[in-house]
């Protein structure tokens, strides 16, 4: 491992690895990521890995946007040879609430007015996408066949070689301890495996990002939620888009390995990492119902992963304010793996001091300025 | 034999060859191997090819079996349809 480094990432998830990426594509050396245990231990590894671009504010909409052009030309952006199984089948939001579809009518105007195509549906026009939908309460659905999936392990590997390629240097197994602050500059770094001098420092540590946070004396504006999620063995394809709903609380699709992957949001906070029977049991009656034929679907797995949360659930993509050369690309609050692609390109444009390549305010600062308009469409 | 027609993980259909080459590629934990191939993941949650991995990472990298295999196996074990899920719950 080097002693020495141009600046040093803490966590190989996906927002590491495409940091990494960016700035060796730029020319940046000497550039180390670390990550405690494996690449896509966090929550890139535990995560649904869908990709939508429906989203319900501008800047959510540009980034998921710009990342979808990138998930479509992997290859050639990173010019490795890995197959990220990207497939776009759409994504189908349904409306079951008055207050959910006039937010759906609002979404689709923005989405439409930033070129993602996405549109209204009937339940009936719903059903012709998704044939054994219950329609039951329905009052509509948007849509957008350029939404989709994409395998997160194999989506991170190739971001890795993709940036040892360039010359960066992972170390797998290796724990940042602290983090050596002077006079409000970033000096160096601990480790598991001994210090590297660095005066720039990105925390893309995912659920542990506070922890890192802590390191150096500041307290960041996230917290870190349990989610519940599971997969069912594979099976032939029968399900194109990822259905999802706000308000039951669902979201399901079907991976293009024949799996089926669901989750819902939890009702309170839990920091523990473990799986439970009632998320079984209520997953098993919410899938059912929505999607009848589910039910001779064999569950082979389930797991819990981190949410990082900002205040406004949008992502933090930052220069830290309080401490020189400090780096932030955390809060993702549930949607990190499909906006990683442009995150990456931002937090290079940030270190580097170049202007921004989109026109998006993700600073730390807007929440001290009040600039806050919070994401409507999450589960 | 031929590794390649070796088939190590029989729900997800992995080679001896594939999972050779991982290793070699520097991708020394079951974790790793898991989520890259699929191999582990399926309805019998690695209780063949897990041991089998093990010993091959082992055989490569010198390091100890009991090292790099403790199984963790998540629930629900073996595998249950929703419908028997759903099922149990009407009885209560
Ligand atoms: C159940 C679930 C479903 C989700 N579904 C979706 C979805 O459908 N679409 C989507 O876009 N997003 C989804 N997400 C969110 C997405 O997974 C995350 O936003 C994204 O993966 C965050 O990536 P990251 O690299 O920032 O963090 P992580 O993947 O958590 O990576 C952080 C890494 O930092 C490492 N680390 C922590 N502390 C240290 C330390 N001290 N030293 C060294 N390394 C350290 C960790 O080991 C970890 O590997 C989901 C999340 C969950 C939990």
């Amino acid at each position: 491992m080097k002693n020495k480094a141009s600046v040093v990432i803490i966590g190989g998830g996906i927002t590491g690895v495409s940091i990494a990426f960016n700035l060796a594509k730029a020319g940046v050396k000497d550039v180390v990521l670390l990550e405690k245990k494996y690449l896509a231990y966090g929550a890139t590894g535990r995560c649904g890995a869908g990709v939508r671009q429906q989203w319900g504010t501008k800047q959510n909409c540009i980034l998921a946007r710009e990342s979808v052009k990138i998930f479509e030309n992997i290859k050639d952006v990173l010019n490795v040879d890995i197959d990220i199984e990207f497939k776009q089948k759409g994504y189908l939001l349904l409306a079951f609430t008055e207050k959910e579809w006039n937010q759906f009518h609002k979404n689709v105007q923005l989405q439409n007015s930033l070129g993602i195509n996405s549109k209204l549906l009937t339940p009936d026009e719903a059903k012709d996408i998704v044939p054994f939908l219950n329609t039951e309460k329905l009052l509509g659905a948007a849509y957008y066949e350029k939404d989709g999936h994409a395998n997160p392990f194999l989506t991170t590997l190739a971001y890795a070689k993709a940036a040892e390629n360039l010359g960066v240097e992972i170390n797998k197994g290796v724990e940042v301890l602290d983090i050596l602050v002077e006079y409000r500059k970033i000096k160096g770094i601990y480790t598991s495996h001994g210090f590297i001098e660095t005066d720039k420092v990105v925390n893309a540590a995912g659920g542990w990002s506070q922890k890192i946070g802590k390191m150096v004396g500041v307290d960041l504006p996230v917290y870190s939620e349990r989610h519940e999620i599971l997969a069912t063995e594979p099976v032939n394809e029968i399900l194109g888009p990822m259905v999802m709903s706000f308000s039951y609380n669902i979201y399901c699709q079907q991976t293009p390995h024949g799996s089926f992957i669901m989750g819902y949001g939890p009702k309170e906070k839990v920091e523990s990492l473990k799986s439970t029977w009632q998320f079984l049991e209520t997953m098993a009656e919410k899938v059912t119902y929505l999607l009848p034929p589910t039910k001779n679907l064999r569950v082979v797995r389930q797991w819990a992963g981190y949410y990082n949360m900002s205040p406004d659930h949008q992502p933090i993509v930052s220069k830290c304010e309080e401490v020189e050369g400090f780096y932030l690309a955390i809060g993702f609050s549930g949607h990190g793996f499909m906006l990683a692609p442009a995150v990456g390109i931002l937090m290079k444009d940030i270190i580097l001091e170049n202007e921004l390549t989109w026109d998006v305010v993700l600073d730390i600062g807007r929440f001290k300025r009040n600039e806050i308009i919070k994401e409507p469409s999450v589960v | 034999m031929n590794e390649e027609k070796i088939i190590v993980c029989r729900c997800e259909d992995i080679t001896l060859k594939e999972i050779r080459d991982l290793i070699n590629d520097g991708y020394t934990t079951l974790e790793e191997i898991k989520r890259i191939t699929r191999a582990v993941m399926g309805p019998c949650q690695g209780k063949t090819c897990g041991p089998i991995i093990a010993r091959e990472i082992s055989k490569i990298t010198g390091k100890p079996i009991e090292e790099i295999y403790k199984p963790s196996i998540r629930p629900p074990f073996g595998g249950l349809f929703f419908k028997e899920i759903v099922g149990e719950k009407d009885e209560k």
